[in-house]
């Protein structure tokens, strides 16, 4: 056993020890480290956004080197603070329309090349989507239940009719391949999330304990 | 040692045919530069790319390994012509190869590969358009049962029956996800009910953008419901925008509040299965939502009820029965329609005859 003398290290272990206290029951120590994290997840956003965004991006262009066209988004930004004056909060609404449009603007056709073009592309029949699986004569096998798979999935999430019927088969083979999905992300998140407590628990154990190496 | 020797006395072949064009269909601001390879290509080291203005004094904008043929400088001013040389290189000896034609870079108006997106947004665009059309005019439009709405009003009934408060997280998401914005759709209304029932709603956010949307979506809906005074501005808040310290918050506040309802709904990451967890601790209905596949899991795992992917976007039209949205439903549904149908006519294209039928959806 060989404890550290970094004292970084014990404020780090202890305030690990304090959020892991939660698996117990809220208490001292947990909201103790809750409100130190909310406190220096801000303090670091603010000093972050200032200087790697506002300055360099923003008052620096605008303000030493007289890019005047940057006052738009200088206007627009401002025009967020106007919710704390009552008489012109509605003005909020301007940035918050410019905001919202600019993103759904730039993310619909992303995801439309996404989540339909390509999906689509691979979801057809073809000698050459059979190849893709690299798996031999299996390939055409795989890519036919992928195509059954898809086809029955759309099916459930139609909302324009009841599922009785032939949609009713449909969308319940549809919802299996989904749960299977869903399966498959289980395990492989939970892999994922154990390796971060094993991380974790090394530094625990051995940064700060010292007990492995 | 020999062929080391070799190559010392007679140096390596340089690439040739060196030809530079405006990069097709970008924005501007690149040039494309291709060659053939050196007849040593495969004893170089690579190839580095020189630029000159002049056509006189070059300087080097780029290298990329040996058995390449093409280089992007994506460095470059509309408007100004470049010169471009390709040197072979081995060690220390660099062959030049003759200066490309002189090329200079521009924008272009259409991204011509990307027609298919164009096509496919007008298509979906225009059938949403036309259902929302008929929506306003005043014709029925069905949308089926989803289980987890059928459970929003038990929900909230609960909580007000209970006194205790309701708790709605967007998630960790941006105004620009979908799956944001359909939360705050449905924010809406169960703020709505809120109001009318006179219960507690907690809304911490973890994006300052989404909070002023939030804030100003649940005060329109104090508004409309004609309880504007119930209206808590603090019931709104921005907590932080660090995932965990933000997990960390709510978890907090969900063991300390006691919420007798928690809505999940939006955009989640790692957080989903802590909250989902924290949430079940406390003896909460959970109804969750999400289009990310992989936090969904965890949701049907840990909440009552969850809804599935696209089930989060017709939920908000199904609860309010705004035209607009349940128009958009329908556009999407006949979308789904259309995508099935362009499915098993590119298999039979694509089974029975030689046509490149994947290249429409590149």
């Amino acid at each position: 056993m060989n404890i550290s003398l970094d004292p970084w290290i014990w404020i780090s272990a202890l305030l690990t020890v304090s959020i892991f206290s939660f698996l117990y029951r809220d208490n001292p120590f947990y909201r103790f480290a809750e409100h130190i994290f909310v406190g220096v997840a801000n303090g670091w956003a603010v000093t972050f956004y200032w200087h790697n965004i506002l300055v360099p991006s923003l008052f620096d262009p605008l303000f030493r080197r007289g890019q005047l066209l940057l006052i738009i988004p200088f206007i627009i930004g401002i025009l967020y603070l106007t919710r704390f004056i009552p008489r012109v909060s509605w003005l909020v609404r301007i940035p918050i329309g410019i905001t919202m449009g600019y993103y759904v603007g730039a993310s619909i056709p992303a995801d439309v090349q996404a989540y339909i073009i390509k999906q689509t592309q691979g979801t057809i029949l073809t000698s050459q989507n059979f190849q893709a699986w690299n798996a031999g004569n299996m390939g055409v096998v795989w890519s036919i239940i992928l195509f059954v798979g898809v086809i029955c999935t759309l099916s459930y999430f139609y909302f324009s009719k009841e599922h009785k019927g032939v949609l009713g088969i449909t969308s319940r083979i549809g919802i299996i391949f989904v749960m299977i999905g869903f399966g498959a992300a289980f395990g492989y998140t939970v892999m994922a999330r154990i390796s971060l407590l094993i991380g974790r628990l090394q530094f625990l154990l051995g940064d700060w304990l010292g007990v492995i190496h | 040692m020999a062929v080391i020797l070799l190559i010392g006395l007679i140096g390596v072949a340089p690439p040739t045919h060196v030809r530079a064009y405006d990069t097709p269909d970008d924005g501007g601001g690149s040039i494309m530069v291709e060659w053939h390879l050196s007849q040593d290509d495969a004893i170089l080291d690579g190839y580095e790319i020189y630029r000159s203005n002049d056509g006189d004094v070059y300087e080097k904008v780029g290298f990329i390994g040996r058995n390449r043929t093409r280089y992007e400088d994506s460095n470059t001013e509309d408007g100004e012509n470049y010169f471009y040389k390709v040197v072979a290189l081995k060690d220390t000896l660099k062959m030049y190869s003759q200066a490309s034609q002189p090329v200079m870079s521009s924008p272009q108006w259409f991204d011509l590969p990307k027609l298919n997106i164009l096509i496919a947004c007008v298509i979906f665009g225009g059938l949403i358009l036309y259902f929302v059309y008929h929506a306003r005019k005043g014709k029925e439009l069905y949308i089926r049962k989803i289980a987890g709405l059928q459970a929003i009003d038990d929900a909230v009934g609960r909580a007000t029956e209970m006194g205790k408060p309701i708790l709605y997280t967007t998630g960790t998401g941006l105004i620009g996800d979908i799956a944001t914005i359909a939360s705050l759709n449905i924010l809406g209304e169960i703020a709505k009910k809120c109001a009318r029932y006179d219960t507690q709603l907690i809304n911490p956010h973890l994006d300052p953008i989404v909070y002023t949307v939030a804030r100003e979506v649940v005060k329109e809906s104090y508004t409309q419901v004609g309880r504007p005074d119930a209206f808590d501005p603090d019931s709104v808040y921005f907590i932080t925008d660090l995932q965990f310290a933000y997990a960390a918050a709510v978890s907090g506040i969900m063991v300390r509040e006691k919420p007798a309802t928690n809505f999940l709904i939006g955009w989640f990451m790692a957080e989903s299965l802590i909250l989902a967890e924290t949430g079940a601790s406390t003896g909460a209905i959970q109804i969750a939502g999400t289009d990310r596949v992989p936090q969904l899991p965890f949701f049907i795992t840990a909440c009552d009820y969850t809804l599935i992917g696209e089930e989060l976007y017709a939920a908000s039209a199904y609860i309010s029965k705004e035209p607009l949205l349940l128009g958009a439903i329908k556009g999407e549904d006949l979308g789904k329609l259309i995508i099935g149908a362009a499915l098993i006519a590119g298999s039979i294209i694509g089974l029975l005859t030689k046509l490149p039928i994947l290249n429409l959806f590149k």
